[in-house]
């Protein structure tokens, strides 16, 4: 299964893939950010992939570069895949895919306040679980609490 | 002439402080006349930064945070981080924590669905189902307080089992409760089920497609209301569910009166678990080799469970140490309620308090 859905990725969009691997069993696929939209197109519409569930979306700082990690489901089929894109720390930028899944204008919009990855294109990308006027973002690994 | 008077659209404020949000949840609703133009929810009222909180804190520390997210369904939640420790640190349960597990969690979820059948009833303006709910979740609670000395935040599970094993007697009272609230669910039903004024407020109300529901991401019962067969305790079995036997609640219509009756099934499917996990207890005392100081090996985890709400992920990226260095908590109330702008828009105010009902959202878990 993962051969395949790594195969039709890397057929519609032969430069993307810059890593795959396998974790519990799903493909986990690090991508250009360029390519972000396109590929999630292609896993949600191609009808033998057909990823109609965007299961999860967050952010992991690493330090030296904030991870995006994207979670998508066939609820038919129940295949999975995990799609990666690596973003600069200094300016994490990135195209929403809220075009592909609604589900992913919230899951933006907090991946946003609290990891501070800006989404282009995002149809209302505001803070959605911290005040608008809050100062920095809390999951980042040198945030400072304040008293 | 009715054309030519001229209406301005109203905003007004439903919440924070509003009986009918469940909780600290505001809702700017746009209104032109009495019907919603757009609804846009404003949430973080209750945000307490568990996922920060998480990184300062060791595994087993975290376990008791956990509680205070999904507060009516306080087992699961400890069920799903608990279970995404053993799914990295390959720590095993023995059989008989597994079924005390499932009983646990699936008593949790009757709790849970008895507070929305009051909850919905009470929101439309029908008292007693609330005294009915409770009463009956009375019993439940019951049942957890002499299993592990609390009635709201459990603290119960642990990795590798469970607390304490349980205590005596508990199988004969939850049986005897099995039976009561078997025999008290028709009146149930008689009150609010086949309640006229109850159907005309939710019967064709807050309709969602499938492909739409899915499309929003959406999960539990609110999913299932639109006819889609998903929930984890199939799709992904974890404990011991594919051992049991029973079926995923469905109804295709995706309207209000649906997303009631999945959750009025549910509470029966989860008897019947209920009850055959207590015939299929092993027998023996429990003995749980649980790690009093642990370290998970680096790397990270997905772990989901079917939770009172739907589908909550619980994802953990280790760097070696004794705490997590990244937790994420996706909780299906938050990203079911972003679905509301979208079901409630075209529908009267009354019937906007009728949709966010049916959601069943917990606003602890919710803001996290």
């Amino acid at each position: 299964m993962s051969e395949s859905i790594e195969k039709a990725i890397r057929d519609g969009f032969p430069d993307a893939v810059l890593e795959t691997s396998e974790i519990d069993g799903v493909l986990n696929v690090k991508l250009d950010p360029n390519a972000l939209v396109g590929v999630c197109e292609l896993l949600r519409t191609k009808p033998e992939l057909a990823f109609d569930y965007l299961a999860d979306i967050t952010a992991i700082d690493w330090l030296d570069r904030i991870e995006v990690v994207y979670r998508m489901t066939n609820l038919a089929t129940n295949a999975k895949i995990v799609l990666r894109v690596d973003l600069d720390r200094e300016r994490p930028e990135v195209d929403s895919i809220v075009s592909v899944w609604k589900g992913a204008e919230w899951q933006e919009r907090e991946v946003y306040d609290l990891m501070g990855v800006a989404f282009r294109n995002h149809p209302d990308l505001r803070r959605i679980l911290l005040p608008e006027d809050w100062e920095g973002y809390p999951l980042r690994k040198d945030y400072v609490i304040p008293d | 002439m009715s054309s030519r008077i001229k209406t301005d659209l109203v905003e007004i404020n439903m919440g924070p402080q509003h009986p009918s949000t469940h909780g600290v949840l505001r809702l700017e609703v746009t209104l032109d006349g009495e019907v919603v133009v757009d609804a846009k929810p404003d949430v973080g009222y209750l945000h307490r930064g568990i996922e920060k909180l998480a990184e300062m804190r060791t595994y087993i520390q975290f376990i008791p945070v956990t509680d205070r997210l999904d507060y009516l369904s306080s087992m699961l939640q400890n069920a799903a981080y608990v279970g995404a420790i053993e799914k990295l640190g390959g720590i095993e349960v023995p059989e008989r924590a597994e079924y005390i597990r499932v009983i646990m969690m699936e008593l949790q979820r009757i709790a849970s669905h008895l507070i929305f059948y009051g909850a919905m009833g009470l929101d439309l303006g029908a008292t007693t189902p609330f005294l009915y709910g409770m009463r009956e979740r009375e019993d439940i609670l019951d049942l957890f307080e002499m299993t592990c000395g609390a009635r709201l935040t459990y603290n119960y599970f642990r990795p590798g089992g469970v607390s304490r094993d349980l205590p005596d007697g508990f199988i004969k009272k939850a049986k005897a409760y099995i039976k009561k609230q078997r025999e008290r669910l028709p009146e149930y039903d008689d009150l609010l089920t086949g309640n006229q004024i109850f159907i005309a407020r939710t019967r064709g109300i807050g309709v969602i497609s499938a492909e739409e529901a899915v499309n929003y991401s959406m999960s539990g019962p609110t999913l299932r209301g639109s006819g889609v067969a998903y929930d984890v305790r199939k799709a992904d079995p974890y404990s011991v569910y594919d051992k049991l036997d029973w079926n995923v609640a469905t109804r295709p219509e995706g309207d209000t009166l649906a997303r009631y009756l999945v959750r009025m099934q549910e509470i029966r499917e989860s008897l019947n678990i209920v009850e055959q996990a207590l015939d299929l207890l092993p027998p023996g005392k429990l003995e749980c080799k649980t790690p009093q100081r642990l370290r998970l090996p680096e790397g990270e985890v997905y772990h989901h469970i079917e939770s009172s709400r739907g589908d909550l992920g619980v994802y953990l990226v280790s760097d070696g140490s004794d705490r997590p260095y990244r937790l994420k908590w996706r909780s299906p109330s938050f990203i079911n309620l972003g679905a509301l702008g979208r079901m409630a828009r075209g529908w009267k105010v009354a019937d906007l308090v009728a949709i966010l009902g049916s959601f069943d959202i917990v606003l602890g878990e919710v803001d996290r």
